[in-house]
């Protein structure tokens, strides 16, 4: 079960960021997460969003460089030791985590997480096997 | 098809004599009806009759832009106001235009040579030929413009801009030959395949691209994105607009009209006139031309020359593309630096675009030297490493070419403004006046 995140190309000038969620608020699209990765002269914006592939053409059109990525999208204990537990499954299989983030709400009470690793399908089986909940893009709606 | 089998593919010894006898006539005539061009010879010590041999030519001495810019506007027309029928101006980016004049005879010259050109694309008197260099002032609209009408070819006189008429008119009158910028056909194919308009649904299969520098691989994306051959075209209106060479199907460097254009390549620092195959600014000498001749004209652009006969069976002199002009060379912390460079690098990285910009800078003394390229659309950016890594190479390869750094500087696409006429490579804000 992965997600489908967006990450667009940002340069890091004044107003680009705006530019970005122009293009949204136009199209009328919710973010339901996000996270920025910059450096002195350019960002990589990763979130996520009810209708990817229609947002990532729209963001094309619009001058965007994006690209759409299967990320996982985790349920974690609000608790401390929660967000622990979950990558001890994960570093204990040798599974290094890319970046990681959360999401804007809360669901049932609980933190969503978004976890990007290199290995997808191995990621997912040891997490399942250790009981953790994980969500699809329509779950986060 | 030869336009001109006779000229095209004369023996080497009768062109040279054919050279010869007409570069006589011409010194005689300049000297006879230039004032200023008078004077020079007297001051160099050399007469007309002094011309014996081709070899002879390099008594004379070279006509700089500062020759033309002490005769503005007309002081170097030889011929009165009534015999100039035509007018036109280089865009001159610093000080005043250079203005030139042409002579019924001058114009059919032009038509000629560029009835030669748009042969060598193909052209007949059933193409259509689209012409989206700009009209005007500009030479870039007019040459091909005559050159169609000569063969007898239809010619749209599209001027540059509106890239959507553009579109519509290569449809709907199935034009056959492009000519324009290799920036703006770059940009035609852009709109092309933003449109969903494929190479097929063009009628077009050669196009004449020039006035600018471009690169092989420049000639490889537009070669794709329109469905077409792409032909180089090369030309100054000092000499007398494009069509001074052009290249054929063999993409072998451009066959200059040698009966019409004399060329020599010089070492930019000693004047020493060099051999085939080396590098070196292209001198030209018009022959036969009547409204504004030019003797040993330093054109300012880089490229190397042979005799070697071409496998389309033209025997004439070919000219390579021009590497870049002496006056487009950048100086940067005391290396020279050509755009075209830059862009040979920028050709390599699939991840890129060839919109690209050169700035150049002054900090702290010292010189600053960015480049701003944009990516291709749809690379796998997810990843900082991704761009990390495309820097690193793309850092170590302009180095490796030009010898200093270059800070990069990734832009999305689209960022850049387009080109409709020559595209604007550098910005160069150094003042040293502090």
């Amino acid at each position: 079960m992965y997600i489908k995140q967006i990450s667009v190309f940002l340069e890091n000038t004044t107003g680009r960021l705006t530019d970005f969620t122009a293009v949204l608020k136009k199209n009328n699209v919710d973010i339901r997460a996000m996270y920025v990765a910059d450096t002195t002269d350019f960002g990589i914006l990763r979130v996520l969003v009810d209708d990817p592939e229609g947002t990532k053409k729209i963001l094309s059109e619009n001058g965007f460089n994006a690209t759409v990525t299967d990320v996982i999208a985790v349920e974690v204990e609000d608790r401390p030791g929660g967000l622990h537990d979950v990558l001890e499954e994960l570093t204990s299989r040798n599974i290094g985590v890319e970046y990681i983030y959360s999401t804007l709400q809360l669901k049932n009470g609980k933190v969503v997480l978004v976890l990007k690793v290199r290995d997808l399908v191995k990621a997912q089986s040891i997490l399942s096997e250790a009981g953790v909940r994980m969500f699809a893009t329509e779950d986060l709606a | 098809m030869i336009w001109n089998e006779a000229m095209e593919c004369a023996d080497r010894e009768t062109m040279r004599t054919l050279q010869l006898e007409k570069l006589k006539k011409t010194v005689k005539y300049e000297y006879d009806h230039v004032p200023y061009y008078k004077k020079k010879l007297d001051d160099a010590g050399v007469a007309p009759e002094d011309i014996q041999s081709l070899e002879d030519i390099g008594k004379l001495p070279f006509m700089e832009k500062e020759d033309l810019a002490i005769n503005y506007p007309t002081g170097l027309f030889a011929r009165p106001k009534k015999d100039i029928i035509e007018i036109h101006a280089s865009s001159g980016t610093t000080g005043k235009p250079k203005i030139v004049g042409y002579t019924r005879e001058d114009i059919d010259i032009w038509s000629e040579i560029l009835a030669r050109g748009l042969a060598m694309a193909g052209c007949t008197d059933e193409s259509v030929v689209h012409v989206s260099y700009g009209y005007g002032l500009f030479t870039g609209g007019f040459g091909p413009h005559y050159g169609g009408q000569k063969i007898g070819a239809t010619v749209i006189p599209m001027s540059s801009g509106n890239t959507e008429k553009q579109i519509t008119f290569l449809q709907d009158m199935k034009s056959d030959i492009l000519c324009c910028t290799p920036s703006y056909a770059a940009a035609i194919a852009e709109r092309c395949a933003q449109k969903g308009i494929k190479p097929d649904d063009l009628h077009l299969s050669a196009g004449i691209f020039g006035a600018e520098p471009w690169t092989q691989a420049m000639r490889d994306n537009i070669e794709k994105g329109l469905g077409i051959k792409a032909h180089d075209i090369y030309g100054l209106s000092e000499i007398m607009g494009p069509g001074v060479a052009v290249s054929c199907d063999e993409n072998a460097g451009m066959h200059i009209a040698e009966d019409y254009f004399y060329p020599e390549i010089i070492d930019v620092d000693t004047h020493q006139v060099l051999p085939d195959g080396e590098k070196g600014e292209l001198v030209l000498t018009t022959l036969g031309k009547q409204g504004f001749p030019l003797i040993r004209y330093r054109t300012r652009d880089i490229c190397s020359i042979t005799h070697e006969p071409c496998a389309c069976g033209r025997t004439s002199v070919r000219m390579s593309r021009v590497y870049g002009r002496t006056d487009d060379m950048l100086i940067i912390r005391g290396v020279n630096v050509f755009p075209s460079q830059v862009e040979t690098v920028i050709a390599r990285f699939s991840e890129l675009t060839m919109n690209y910009k050169l700035y150049v800078g002054r900090k702290n003394n010292n010189d600053t030297f960015e480049l701003g390229v944009e990516l291709a659309e749809g690379l796998p950016i997810d990843e900082m490493s991704f761009i990390e890594d495309l820097r690193r190479r793309l850092d170590h390869a302009l180095r490796e070419m030009l010898g200093i750094g270059c800070k990069v500087r990734f832009l999305s696409p689209g960022t850049l403004p387009r080109s409709e006429g020559k595209a604007v490579r550098v910005e160069d804000t150094r003042s040293y006046i502090e």
